[in-house]
Order: structure tokens, then sequence, then C-alpha cells
């Protein structure tokens, strides 16, 4: 029961990672359906600016703790976000409104682009970092001397994730950018008759989902210590299997998606073995889609004719 | 261009203040995407916590020169080509000279931003440019070539005055005839060169070797293209197929001695029936599920063959894989008592080139015959239900064409080929581990097939030479080369979207729309 308990506090948390990256997948493929290939490479580098951060920060004496994460947190979103804007405008705008795999084709060429360019800007070694925050409440304790513990990490990466959804919420729902994003959602021409600009809102949401793939690298950087320029693949295809998972296009499907996805791999890596928990992962992807097509929370597609 | 008049109309902006805001926007963008990322550079030394050192002088050239290319493209586009055109060119000549002769005469490149420092000013013999590496110069050069090809196209445009829709379109069209055309006579030419090129007088190992390769994804590619060219199913893991084509041969020569021809069959044969398997519970999906289903299909084949050591040999693979043979006769130097070698059959000197050359003929064959298959394949009924699927899967349900089997029989026949490749790459390398049966291999395959232009076989052919060839041609960009790979997709997606060779339609059609009709109603 112990051992469940931590592994259940375990998956949650790498659950959360997933999730916050997956939102950044399910948002593009809503409104422009096309698979992001790149959006694991912008975590990736997500991830690099945090760290670069938290060095600086080591270098300027900046040694209080809430101030480094606030800073980490900040610099790395606002940064990571251009790269979020960027790739879309070079990569994405000029085809839109041509084949379905001509932006796929692009998009997997951009993803080769940044994790080269971070290799060749940062060296190919992986880059460890101390860890920031440090220890945590004991939850309970077994018999046998079995610990579980929820680390002060975890709690933040739990408030982290929870203020973010409830924001995210928000803004998709109340604010006009989320109106335009809807609207752009249903019926791009139709959104743009009637005065959205569509070019603009498809920007934003590359910056939001860039945002929070930095938010995600950030929490990964504190919870691993660990950043290689290779990180952002695997991570990228089992954020994109979260959000098929939870249903392409539903942001809390994406949410659910990812934390299924973190349960399943601690559980299997816990009670099975480590070295299949991707094998695990992407087999109930492929039940899931067996059985309920457009994943856990997707709407059913209307098929015209 | 209407809705740059209506702006112009409403607050008159001129060419220099739009060219200022955008060139302060590039700049702005340019600093936001290096200032962590280049500015800092961490180092790791043993048994320190992680450092880093500051690298702001190369931002500070790329925020001056990108912005400086941009104000260029703007002044291009209000029709003031010329001081671009002579800036480009100025650059080009400055940034990409100096960098093929550095590399050239072997003359060192010196950083300003070193000279700005001022730490050996007497030393800095070499050539002075801004980012003092000559591949990074050299990337700025050819930033500055296409300001100068935009500003000829420009200067060209404004001499010869705005196309009218008709015109373009009727451009369009003659660009597509224009690309069947090159496409029949650039097959056969293909194939011609291909077969003589190993007895011109500039082959050599190297090149035969590279051009194995090319051929290997020239099949590839043409066996994906049934997937996806043909019956429109978008597959990312179809390196899995040639990893099963490649183990099997690996196995089957080890463990039950069979040489590569009898397996060769048999290996095909596995592949295509893992691509039953696989599809069969997945093929129900349409479009991105697909996608990323087989995408899984791949990373789990992957893995298990890295963890499934008894059989795969996990992470350090399969070594010691059989040679190939002439049908029989060995290429070897030594044979054991009562062979015959290759060499001994004809009568000739031996050479470590005939197996090389075999296999490249070996290879050119196997191609020859995926292609063979794709266009024969294309008209038999099979071939036009793929087709039809690809264009309506809807419609084509109501005309009773089953599209689970149809989808089946094109994964399975897509499978077959990448097993054949794959028991080809086996014994080519006759080293076969998990490392290269990565993902990027999928994106690599389907990438020469939307580039070449899907379903047209010639452009596979292409694509497959630019993609492949180039990089192992630019062998000296080492570290580069994979950026320089990735550079190489985006812009010919941005470039061609509809591939190198795009004439996409289906082999047989009902004739329609006007230019067509006449020849119909003559057929009447």
């Amino acid at each position: 029961m112990e051992y469940f308990t931590q592994q259940l506090i375990n998956g949650l948390t790498l659950g959360s990672i997933y999730g916050l990256i997956a939102i950044g997948y399910t948002m593009v493929y809503g409104i422009i359906g096309m698979i992001n290939f790149a959006h694991g490479d912008v975590y990736m580098i997500g991830a690099f600016q945090a760290m670069m951060v938290f060095l600086i920060c080591g270098a300027l004496g900046i040694s209080w703790v809430p101030l480094q994460l606030a800073l980490m947190l900040v610099v790395a979103v606002i940064f990571t976000a251009a790269y979020g804007w960027s790739v879309e405008r070079i990569a994405y705008r000029p085809l839109r409104g041509s084949t379905r795999l001509a932006p796929l084709i692009s998009a997997i060429g951009m993803s080769v682009i940044l994790s080269n360019f971070v290799q060749l800007a940062q060296g190919p070694r992986p880059k460890p970092i101390p860890p920031v925050i440090r220890g945590g409440f004991k939850i309970m304790e077994s018999d046998a001397g079995f610990v579980v513990q929820l680390g002060y990490l975890q709690i933040v990466i739990f408030l982290l994730t929870i203020v973010l959804m409830v924001g995210f919420a928000y803004l998709i729902a109340k604010t006009p950018l989320g109106r335009s994003q809807r609207a752009c959602e249903q019926d791009m021409k139709m959104a743009s008759l009637l005065g959205v600009n569509v070019d603009r809102t498809i920007s934003q949401t590359f910056v939001m989902g860039a945002a929070l793939a930095a938010v995600a690298g950030m929490m990964v950087t504190l919870y691993w210590g660990v950043n290689d320029f290779a990180m952002g693949f695997v991570a990228g295809i089992k954020a994109f299997t979260a959000a098929v998972l939870g249903g392409i296009g539903s942001l809390p499907g994406a949410m659910l998606g990812g934390i299924l996805i973190g349960l399943i791999e601690a559980m299997w890596s816990a009670y099975f073995s480590t070295e299949y928990k991707d094998v695990a992962a992407f087999g109930i992807l492929v039940l899931v889609l067996i059985f309920r097509p457009t994943g856990l929370l997707g709407r059913p597609e209307i098929e015209k004719v | 261009m209407a809705t740059m008049t209506m702006t112009a109309a409403k607050a008159a902006p001129t060419a220099l203040t739009v060219a200022l805001k955008e060139a302060g926007m590039t700049a702005f963008v340019v600093f936001m995407l290096c200032f962590l990322m280049i500015g800092f550079e961490t180092q790791a030394t043993q048994g320190q916590p992680l450092g880093f050192v500051t690298r702001f002088g190369a931002i500070a050239w790329g925020i001056v020169l990108v912005p400086l290319g941009r104000v260029a493209l703007v002044l291009d586009r209000y029709g003031h080509a010329m001081p671009s055109l002579i800036g480009g060119g100025i650059a080009f000549l400055y940034l990409f000279g100096g960098a093929v002769i550095s590399l050239a005469f072997d003359i060192p490149i010196v950083a300003y931003n070193e000279h700005i420092i001022g730490s050996d000013l007497a030393a800095a013999g070499g050539i002075p440019m801004p980012f003092g590496d000559p591949i990074v110069d050299a990337i700025f050069g050819l930033g500055a070539l296409y300001i100068v090809v935009m500003a000829v196209l420009t200067l060209r445009r404004t001499a010869h005055g705005e196309l009218t829709l008709e015109a373009r379109e009727a451009k369009e069209g003659r660009s597509s005839a224009r690309a069947k055309r090159l496409s029949l006579v650039l097959g056969p030419t293909l194939i011609v060169v291909a077969i003589i090129i190993p007895f011109t007088p500039f082959s050599d190992r190297g090149l035969i070797e590279t051009l194995t390769l090319i051929l290997t994804y020239v099949m590839l590619g043409w066996g994906l293209n049934i997937v996806v060219g043909l019956a429109g199913l978008l597959d990312l893991g179809y390196v899995a197929f040639y990893a099963v084509g490649a183990y099997s041969y690996a196995k089957l020569s080890l463990d039950l001695g069979l040489d590569f021809w009898a397996s060769l069959p048999l290996a095909g044969m596995f592949a295509a029936f893992f691509g039953v398997a696989l599809g069969f519970p997945v093929l129900r999906l349409r479009g991105d599920y697909l996608a990323i289903v087989t995408l899984g299909f791949g990373e789990m084949v992957r893995i298990i063959l890295i963890n499934w050591q008894v059989f795969t040999g996990g992470p350090n693979g399969i070594s010691g894989i059989k040679k190939i043979t002439f049908f029989g006769f060995p290429f070897e130097r030594n044979a054991p008592e009562g062979t015959v070698t290759f060499a001994n059959l004809f009568g000739l000197e031996f050479s470590t080139m005939h197996r090389v050359l075999f296999l490249y003929y070996v290879i050119l064959v196997l191609a020859l015959i995926t292609n063979f298959f794709t266009i024969r394949l294309r008209r038999l009924p099979i071939g036009r239900a793929w087709e039809a699927l690809r264009e309506d899967e809807t419609a084509c349900r109501a005309l009773g064409i089953n599209p689970t089997t149809t989808k089946l029989t094109a994964f399975a026949m897509g499978a077959m080929f990448a097993g054949f490749a794959g028991s080809f790459f086996a014994v080519r390398q006759l080293f076969i581990s998990p490392e290269s049966f990565v993902f990027i291999e999928s994106a690599v395959i389907l990438a020469i097939v939307v580039l070449g232009g899907m379903g047209s076989q010639v452009g596979v052919a292409l694509a497959a030479i630019l993609l492949i060839g180039l990089p192992e041609v630019m062998r000296e960009l080492s570290l580069y080369r994979m950026l320089a790979f990735g550079v190489v997709m985006v812009l010919i997606m941005l470039w061609r979207p509809k591939g190198l060779l795009a004439h996409r339609e289906p082999t047989i059609l009902l004739r329609r729309g006007n230019g067509r009709k006449k020849k119909a109603g003559a057929l009447a």
C-alpha cells in the first residue's frame, strides 16, 4: 500500500509534466489540424533556458530559492515563447492551405534543426545541475520502514500545474483571445470573415503552447536535474500520445491523458519492468484508440461526404 | 498586392518606415532566440558544478546582420530592389567567399569580437569575419545569396509586370506538365546512369558505397510510396519493417545457416506478415491517429529489439552476419576446400571491389523491381482501389470496396519491400543494432516520399539523392550535417509544398474541366 502510494505520487508528478506538454500539441492540433513535431524540442529548449537562468542566478549570487524559481519560470517562459512563435512563422505559416503532409514534413525538419542547433550551441553531453529544492513531508511509514515521501518539489509541481490549468481554462473560456481561438478551431474561414485575425490567433496559440512547454521543461530540470539535447523527442511523443489518449483537441483531455501516461509509466516500472514502460504506454494507447477512436474525452468526428 | 495597396492608402507608410519597423521586430526576435541559447555556453568540467562562458559577440553580429537582410527583403517588396541587390551581393562575396577561401587554403578565420576584446591583435593573421567559424559565416553568406536571388526576381518582375490570375494558372499547369515530361525523360536517364556509373573513370569505392546507400533509401522510399503515396496512409513507423527484414536475415543466416538468396524472400514474408499483424487492429483509424499508432509501433519494435537480449543481442546488436555470395559462389580470397569463389568462376584476379559492385547491382535490381511492381500495381484493380481510397474513403465504402482489406494489402506490400531492403542492409553492413532503426529513419524515408512529390517515382529517387547524397558528400561539415539536413527539409517544403516533381493525379481519371472536355468529346 505504501509502495503504491509512493508510485501514485511519482506518477502524478510525471503526468503533470506530460500534461503540460500535451496541451501544446492538442491546442495546435485543434486549430490547424497538424501534429507539431517540433513541440518536443521546444520543450527541450525550455528546459535548457531554465537551466541557463539557474546558472546565471548562481553567478549573480541570487540564492533565495523562491526568487530563483520565479526568475527561472518567467525568463524561460518568455524566451521559449519566442521559439514557439518563430517556428510557426518560419515553417508553418507559409504552408497554410497547402497539402496536409507538407507542414508535417517541415515540422519534422524543424525538430531536427532545433535539436541539432542545441547540440551545436551547447555541446552534446548531458548537463547536470544540483537539486534546487530538497526534502519533503513524510506521509506514511510502513512496518518494514518504507517511507512514503511527498517532496516539496512535487508539491511545487502540483500547485503550478493546477494554477496553470485554472488560469488556462479561464483564458480559453472567458477572454477575447480564447474566444477567437475557439472561433478559429470551429471554422477558420468564417472566423476571418467575422474579423478575427486568424494568423495572429494561431501565432498566439503557438506562443501559449511553447510557454506551457517551457514550464514543463523547468519542472523537469528541477525534478531530474539533467538536460540533454535529445530529451525532446521521447517526451514529445509521449506527450502527443497523451493528447491522443485524452482526445485530441480537448484541453482537459490532454491533462487527463498526460496524468494517465505518467501513472502507467510509474506503475509499470514499479510492478513489471522499467525497460518496457514505453511499450506499456503505447500499448494502452493502441487499445484505447481501437475501442474509442476519438480518445477518452474527444468528441466523435462527424463524417461529411 | 491588393491588401498592400489598401494599407498604403490608409496610413501611407513609406518603404523606409516599414523596413525600420520590421528590422526592429526581427532584431528583437533574433535577440530572444539567441540570448540564452547562444549567448551563454555551458561548460562541464570534471568534478565541478556546471559553469558557463558568455559569447555575446556572435549575438551582436546576428542582431545586426539578420535585420539588415529583412530590410533588403522589405525593400524588394516595395520595388527598390537595387540597393538590396548590391548590399546582398557584397555581403555574399565577403561572407561566403571568405569562408570558401578559408576552407580551401586553410587560412584561419578570426572573429571580429576577438579583435574587439583585443586579446591578441598581432596574432590575428587570418581573415576577419563576424563569427569566426567558416561554416557559420558560410551560412550567413547563403542568407545573403537568398537576398540577391530575391532582388533579381523582383527586378525581373518589375521589368515584365505582374502576372494576371489566368497567366499564373496557365504557368502552374505548364509547370505540372513539365514535371510530368521531365520525369518521363529523367527516369530512364537515371537508370542508364546508375547502370553504367561503375564503369566510368571517376567511380571509386567511396562513390559506389554512397550510391548503394542512396539506392537503399530509394527502394525504401518506393516501398513507402505504396503506403503513403498510393493508399494515402500516413505511416510514421516504417522503419519497424526494415528492422524486421534486417533481423530476419541476421537470425536466419546465423541460426539456420541460410544464405542471403534463400533468406531474402523469407525476410520479405516475415515483414509483410508483421505489416498485416500490426495493421489489422489499427487500420480502421484515420489519418493522424494512424500516424501516431504507427509511430508507437515503430518505437515498440525498437524497444523490444533493445531489451530482448536472448534473441536480438540487445543494444549490442548482431555481428558476424554472413556475407553475400554470387548465387552461391562466395567473394573470398581464400575459399575453403572444394568451393569455387566468384573470382575463380570468371577467372578474375581477386578484388574486394567485386563484392562492393555486386552489392550495388543487387540493390539497383531490388529497387527497380520495387519500382516496376508499383507501376504495374497501380494499373491493377487493387492499385486503383488504393488511389480511390486515398481520395475519398466514404465514397469507396459506398462502392463496395472493403477499406480494411484494401489498406491491409497496401500495408503488407510496403512492409514486404521494407523487409527486402532490411535484409539487404544487414548483408551490406554485416552488423545490425537497434541504433539503426530509430524514428528519425522513418522520418527521413517519409520526407523522401513527400519531398519527391507523393506518388511520383522519379521524384522519390531525386529526393533520396538530395537528402541522402548531399549530407554524404558534405561529410566535412560533420557536426553541421544534421542541421543542414533539417534546413534542406524545411526549405524544399517551403519552396515546393507539393514536392519536387508534383503531378499527383489518379492513374486513371474521368476527364473533365474546360481544357480537357474536348478530348472526351472527341472520344465520344
